[in-house]
């Protein structure tokens, strides 16, 4: 005998994701077709039982998968800007997609998309940060925490730093310290 | 898992200025709740009463009557309920001995303010995204300083 089927595919998947959905507890709404909003906070390690219970029916979490790669690229990013060493002399560009195994055009959309800024800018932003605890808290010198980030020049961290804050590196300085000495005042 | 937008506050005397502002607001990519005050005392009321959920940002118009953005600024600071607050202080001219006094006094970010509404679109793009940066990856807010 040979029964010929119909399937009604939306239909099918908003079952199961329901079904799987009340099996983990998680409260939702659902506001389209494959977007679903959950009403309660939900932890790293729910989200990740809920991920893998779904999968085997080939229901993937798109926003989620997304997130994952910004992290990878972050951490990839932290590691190439902080390393002891400090003796990553290749582009940002290619580290990434080497580490990754992705072309650099698609890591770069994904990021953006992700974080509203580009990597190149956000490569920036953590040496500036990076900059400013070591000038505060370590008390270096422009001159060494451009060798030890790898500038070409004082004058190119210096000037980046201007652009990237608007202020200068001693005037960042002068300020947090005068900061403090108010609250010692007080 | 982390909230979608940014809760703005704003505070200015001028309806245009509120306009302007909010306009821009909602061209941004970042998902954003603006609330609006007329000025000073308006807003430091709103704040002391408020049980829920702290804005993100706040921009304060330096000028404004009954009380001064600065006069917010150094109210806001020395009550612990808003040491998480980011505040963007705003002004049409300024001195250098008044933008680092300022930034000494605990404001974080300093706006002189644009003269045509493509450019004050592009500088609070840049504050919010730069906010965006420092609230997500949990970067230092003490070091947060921004000159516009």
């Amino acid at each position: 005998m040979k029964l010929f089927l119909k399937f009604d595919f939306t239909k099918i998947s908003n079952v199961v994701l329901q079904e799987k959905l009340n099996a983990h507890n998680l409260k939702y709404q659902q506001s389209a077709f494959g977007e679903i909003e959950l009403l309660e906070k939900v932890s790293a390690q729910q989200l990740e039982a809920f991920n893998d219970s779904i999968k085997n029916y080939g229901i993937y979490i798109i926003e989620d998968a997304k997130n994952i790669i910004v992290q990878k690229i972050k951490d990839a990013i932290m590691e190439m800007v902080f390393s002891e060493q400090n003796q990553i002399s290749v582009k940002t560009s290619v580290f990434l997609s080497e580490k990754l195994n992705q072309s650099y055009s698609y890591l770069s959309n994904l990021f953006s998309e992700v974080t509203f800024t580009s990597i190149e800018n956000y490569v920036i932003l953590q040496k500036i940060e990076y900059t400013k605890t070591l000038l505060i808290k370590d008390e270096l010198s422009l001159t060494e925490i451009a060798y030890k980030l790898n500038y070409s020049s004082v004058a190119h961290l210096s000037k980046q730093f201007k652009n990237t804050t608007g202020i200068t590196p001693s005037a960042f300085q002068r300020i947090i310290l005068k900061r403090k000495e108010i609250r010692t005042d007080q | 898992m982390n909230k979608e937008y940014i809760n703005i506050a704003l505070a200015d005397d001028d309806e245009d200025d509120i306009l302007f502002f909010t306009e821009a607001f909602e061209e941004l990519r970042i998902k954003n709740k603006v609330s609006t005050f007329k000025d000073g005392i308006e807003l430091m009321i709103y704040l002391e009463k408020l049980e829920g959920e702290l804005p993100d940002l706040l921009f304060l118009d330096l000028n404004m009557p009954k009380k001064s953005g600065m006069e917010c600024l150094e109210e806001i600071k020395a009550n612990r309920k808003f040491k998480d607050l980011i505040i963007a202080i705003y002004s049409t001219s300024s001195s250098e001995e008044d933008v680092e006094n300022t930034f000494v006094l605990g404001a974080n970010i300093y706006i002189k303010k644009p003269n045509n509404f493509e450019k004050l679109k592009k500088v609070l793009s840049e504050v919010v995204t730069t906010n965006w940066q420092y609230h997500t990856n949990s970067l230092n807010k003490e070091n947060f300083l921004l000159r516009l």
